[in-house]
């Protein structure tokens, strides 16, 4: 089981908010998919899946605000 | 003899014009590219009129109908990202700067400000000063939008980039919110009063990027 986490952005920058996921819980990710989109202060960017596995879920849902290292989704 | 030391070596290659997807396509290749460690990479490129539209983007955003676009032949396109509604067309240089930002301190807000500065310093090649805007990104000359900014970044190296109005006509973003605000865009040409050539903002752009990003192009 792995967590994904919101990384680190930069000085300054303590949450983003989340855009859209482009999987599913459910869907089968495999290593370096774009996992989902985020946005902060006019930059986007994708956290990708660091393994192989399924989708099992999502804790940050489409347009909520996250903070630095939270947990964005688990894959099995 | 010592080396003058550089952040980096960068190409600039140069789409001329080109449709909007086929010139995303590019961006994705090189985006990889640079993942792989190939060099830091400028895009140049002009677009046929189109209105790219983010995730967020909904039809409040257009102030014209569906027919009159067809009709003004604007092309729309839904692209994945977040962001609202963005104009590009003919007299506007867009530059998609690929760039590996860990080599600029994976700082996003850093990264948005350095391409800021950028914009400014390449106006002020042109004797128009420009700034930035409080709580508000592009750059302003006074209190209109002259350069959009919008950033992608996947594995800390960055796509999209900067939407310069050198010549562009200003009627297209009366058709849209751009962004989803209420704001008044200006070009080049509408604020020196003359036609400026877009190969020579390419030019100033190459040395700029150099400059604020200690870059050394080939």
């Amino acid at each position: 089981m792995s967590e994904v986490r919101l990384p680190e952005l930069g000085e300054e920058i303590e949450k983003a908010v989340v855009s859209f996921w482009y999987f599913k819980v459910g869907d089968r990710v495999s290593e370096d998919d774009d996992l989902v989109e985020l946005t902060t202060d006019k930059a986007t960017f994708n956290v990708p899946a660091e393994k192989n596995g399924m989708l099992k879920e999502i804790r940050a849902k489409e347009g909520s605000e996250v903070k630095i290292g939270e947990i964005l989704a688990v894959i099995e | 003899m010592k080396q003058i030391e550089c952040i980096g070596v960068a190409r600039v290659k140069d789409l001329g014009l080109i449709d909007y997807s086929a010139a995303y396509a590019i961006q994705q290749e090189t985006v990889k590219s640079v993942i792989e460690g190939g060099p830091h990479t400028l895009l140049f490129s002009e677009h046929p009129p189109v209105f790219t539209l983010g995730r967020l983007a909904t039809e409040a955003n257009f102030l014209l109908s569906k027919a009159e676009m067809t009709k003004n032949k604007i092309d729309i396109v839904r692209i994945d990202r977040g962001g609202e509604v963005t104009f590009h067309g003919p007299g506007q240089l867009v530059i998609y700067p690929i760039l590996r930002l860990t080599d600029f301190g994976r700082d996003l807000k850093t990264y948005l400000k350095k391409l800021e500065d950028v914009g400014i310093e390449l106006l002020r090649c042109f004797g128009v000063t420009a700034g930035h805007m409080p709580k508000q990104r592009g750059v302003w000359a006074g209190q209109n939008k002259i350069i959009s900014i919008g950033v992608g970044v996947r594995k800390w190296v960055s796509f999209h980039g900067l939407a310069v109005n050198v010549n562009t006509d200003l009627k297209f973003f009366s058709m849209i919110k751009p962004c989803g605000l209420d704001v008044r865009m200006t070009s080049l040409s509408q604020l020196t009063g003359k036609e400026i050539r877009l190969a020579d903002v390419k030019e100033e752009a190459v040395k700029c990027f150099g400059r604020v990003f200690d870059l050394n192009f080939l």
